[in-house]
C-alpha cells in the first residue's frame, strides 16, 4: 500500500457516512418518542389542571368557575353536583387500596420469591414462573368481577354487614395482581446473588433457613424494595379492578381502621373513570377536575419512582 | 455408601461425636499424632464423570496438609468430600469413607450442616457477606448460637487472622471494603472464630497479589498450631513452604502420592510426580 492510499484510507470518516447518520438519525428519533410523549402528557396535565383552580386560572386565561387550591388538596367531600372536590376522599380510597394490597402481596411475593430463588427444584420453577406470568397477564378488569362475584361473597361469610363494593375486597384482589410483579422482581434480585455467599454460609454450618433469609435477603434487600415500589405505583395507579370492585361513591374513610375496608369508595383512578363516563361537558369544572386528579396521581407516583431510585442506590451491594 | 442426604433435614441432626473418637491406637496410625479425618476408598462422581477414584488418605492433627495438582484433578472436589459441600451440588454422588475423627460423616444419622460447623472452610474468592466486619465474624457464633463475650471472640478471631490491627477502627464499617487480602484474612477469621475442628482451605491465596499471598501463607503456619489445616494450591511453592503433608493429584482424579512434603519434594516415589513437581507436564 502506497503512503497516499494510507492517507485516504486512514481519514476515510466513516462515523459521518450517510449510512451512519442515518441509522443514527432513526434511533435517536425512536428513543426521543417516548420522551416527547411523556413531556406532552405532563404539559396538558398541568395546563388543563391549573385551568381548574382559581390561583392559576385567570393566568390561563380562562374565565368562569374555578376551585380553591387549598380547598381541593384538604376537603373531604368528593361531590361533582354540589361542586365539592376534595380530593382527599379519593386520596384516602386509593391510599386503602395500596396499604391493603401491600399487606398482602409484600410478604407473599417475597416468600414466593424465597421458594423460587432458593428452594424450589427445577421441576418446580418449571411450574411456578408459568403461573405467575399467566397472573400477571389476566386482563385487570377480570380481577375486578372475581372481587365482585367471588371473593366479596365469600367475603361476606365472615363479615355478613360488607357492601356489594368494598374496600376489602378491592384490596385483596389488587394485592394478588402485584404479587407476581414483587415476586419476580424480587426472585431476579436474589438469584443475582453471588453464590460465593451461599457457600461461606453452607460452609459455616447455616441451614438454607440461615441462607436465605440471613445471607440472601439482605444481601437482594435493594431489589426487594424496588419491586415493592414498584409494585406500590402499579396499585395506586390500578384502575379497571378497582372501578368494578371498589365502588362509586366517594366516601372519606381512615385508611388505618380496619373496619373502613368493609365499606366502598372511590379511588382516584376509578374517579377518573367515572369522570371520563359520565355525562359532563368538556371546558366545565367536573371536566377540569380530571386532569387535577390526574396530576395528583402523576405527581405521587413520581415521587414513588424517585423513592425506588434512591433506595435502589443506597441500598445496592456491590459484591 | 452414599452422600445425598438433604442437608436442610433437622431431624437427623446427630452431633459428630469428637471427643469419643477413635484413638490413635485403634486407628492403627504410626505416625505419633492422631489422624483427624481417614479417608478410604472415597469416589465421587458429577453425573457421569468420574472426578474422584478410589482417594485414602489420612490427615493428622494440628499440622497443614497440602493437596497440589493440575486443574481439574479433583483436588477441591475431594476437598469438598471433607465437608460434605459436595452435597449442595445435585449431580454429585459420592461413595467410600471419610471419617472424622472415627465418626464416618457419610453415615445416614449425620446431618452435614452439624458436620459443617465442626468443619470450617476458607474459599479461593474472598467471600465476606455484605455486613460490617463485626457482624462477619459473628455470624457462625450467632447461627450455631453459641453464646460468649463476642466483642472478645471478634478481637480475638481477628488477631488470630492478622487483621486485628489493621480494622480495630472500624470494626463496624463493611467487609466489602476491605481490600481482597483483608477480605480473606477476614473470612479466616469468621472460620476460626467457632473454633472449628478443622480447617479447609480452597486455594485461598489464589486470587490475591504476592504480598497478600505471603500473609495468608504465614496465616496459615501458625493455625496449624490450633488446627488442623487441609489446603488445596495449585502452587507448588506455596505447598512445598507451608505443609507438612502433600497429596499429589494428577488428571483422571487419583491421588499419586501422599507423604510428608519434604519427602514428596525431594525423593518422590513416583516418576508422574517427579515430572509434575520438576514442571515436566501440568
Amino acid at each position: 500500500m502506497s503512503t497516499d492510499d494510507l492517507e485516504a484510507d486512514l481519514t476515510r470518516n466513516t462515523e459521518n457516512a450517510p449510512r451512519e447518520l442515518l441509522t443514527r438519525s432513526f434511533f435517536f428519533l425512536c428513543a426521543a418518542l417516548s420522551v416527547v410523549t411523556t413531556l406532552s402528557i405532563v404539559g396538558l396535565l398541568i395546563t388543563e389542571a391549573s385551568k381548574f383552580f382559581s390561583l392559576t386560572a385567570p393566568l390561563m386565561g380562562v374565565a368562569g368557575e374555578t376551585a380553591n387550591l387549598v380547598d381541593f388538596l384538604t376537603g373531604t367531600t368528593w361531590q361533582i353536583h354540589s361542586k365539592e372536590f376534595g380530593v382527599m376522599a379519593l386520596i384516602s380510597a386509593t391510599l386503602m387500596v395500596t396499604f391493603g394490597s401491600a399487606i398482602i402481596a409484600l410478604p407473599l411475593g417475597v416468600a414466593t420469591a424465597i421458594y423460587l430463588s432458593e428452594y424450589a427444584s427445577p421441576q418446580a420453577r418449571s411450574l411456578l414462573k408459568p403461573a405467575l406470568e399467566i397472573l400477571a397477564g389476566v386482563p385487570t378488569v377480570v380481577y375486578g368481577f372475581f372481587a365482585l362475584i367471588y371473593i366479596t361473597p365469600a367475603l361476606r361469610v365472615v363479615f355478613p354487614d360488607i357492601g356489594t363494593f368494598n374496600m376489602l375486597s378491592a384490596s385483596i384482589v389488587v394485592g394478588i395482581m402485584i404479587i407476581p410483579m414483587v415476586a419476580s422482581i424480587s426472585e431476579d434480585a436474589m438469584s443475582a446473588v453471588p453464590d460465593e455467599l451461599r457457600q461461606a454460609g453452607y460452609g459455616m454450618g447455616a441451614t438454607k433457613f440461615d441462607v436465605s433469609t440471613g445471607i440472601v435477603v439482605p444481601a437482594a434487600l435493594s431489589g426487594i424494595f424496588s419491586s415493592f415500589i414498584l409494585a406500590l405505583s402499579r396499585a395506586i395507579g390500578e384502575t379497571m379492578a378497582v372501578t368494578v370492585a371498589a365502588g362509586a361513591q366517594a366516601k372519606f374513610l381512615n385508611p388505618l381502621n380496619p373496619a373502613s375496608y368493609l365499606e366502598g369508595a372511590l379511588p382516584m383512578t376509578a374517579a377518573m373513570v367515572q369522570l371520563l363516563t359520565g355525562d359532563i361537558t368538556g371546558g366545565g369544572l367536573a371536566y377540569r377536575s380530571l386532569f387535577a386528579i390526574g396530576l395528583v396521581l402523576f405527581v405521587i407516583t413520581l415521587i414513588m419512582n424517585i423513592i425506588s431510585d434512591f433506595v435502589a442506590r443506597r441500598y445496592r451491594e456491590v459484591y | 455408601m452414599t452422600g445425598t442426604n438433604d442437608p436442610t433435614n433437622d431431624e437427623m441432626l446427630v452431633e459428630t461425636d469428637v471427643s469419643d473418637g477413635l484413638s490413635a491406637a485403634e486407628s492403627s496410625v504410626t505416625d505419633d499424632a492422631d489422624i483427624v479425618i481417614e479417608s478410604e476408598d472415597i469416589n465421587v462422581w458429577y453425573g457421569d464423570d468420574h472426578a474422584l477414584t478410589d482417594i485414602s488418605m489420612e490427615i493428622p492433627e494440628n499440622s497443614v496438609t497440602a493437596m497440589i495438582g493440575p486443574s481439574g484433578c479433583g483436588k477441591s472436589t475431594f476437598l469438598r468430600c471433607i465437608n460434605r459441600m459436595n452435597d449442595l451440588i445435585d449431580v454429585a454422588r459420592v461413595e467410600g469413607n471419610l471419617t472424622l475423627r472415627g465418626k464416618n460423616v457419610y453415615d445416614d444419622d449425620v446431618d452435614p450442616v452439624a458436620l459443617r460447623r465442626r468443619v470450617g472452610m476458607v474459599f479461593q474468592k474472598p467471600n465476606p457477606f455484605p455486613k460490617s466486619i463485626y457482624d462477619n465474624v459473628v455470624y457462625g457464633l450467632k447461627i450455631q448460637g453459641i453464646d460468649g463475650d463476642y466483642d472478645q471472640i471478634v478481637e480475638e478471631s481477628l488477631k488470630r487472622a492478622a487483621l486485628w490491627d489493621e480494622v480495630k477502627d472500624r470494626l463496624h464499617e463493611s467487609g466489602l471494603d476491605l481490600s481482597g487480602g483483608q477480605q480473606q484474612r477476614l473470612c479466616i477469621a469468621r472460620a476460626i472464630a467457632t473454633d472449628p475442628e478443622v480447617l479447609l482451605m480452597d486455594e485461598p491465596a489464589s486470587a490475591l497479589d504476592p504480598v497478600a499471598t505471603s500473609q495468608i501463607e504465614d496465616l496459615v503456619e501458625e493455625l496449624a498450631e490450633d488446627y488442623t489445616v487441609v489446603i488445596v494450591t495449585h502452587n507448588m511453592q506455596q505447598a512445598a513452604r507451608i505443609s507438612d503433608k502433600t497429596a499429589v493429584f494428577l488428571t483422571g482424579g487419583e491421588l499419586v502420592e501422599f507423604d510428608d512434603t519434604q519427602k514428596i519434594f525431594e525423593n518422590p516415589e513416583s516418576q508422574r510426580v517427579e515430572d509434575y513437581i520438576t514442571g515436566k507436564f501440568g
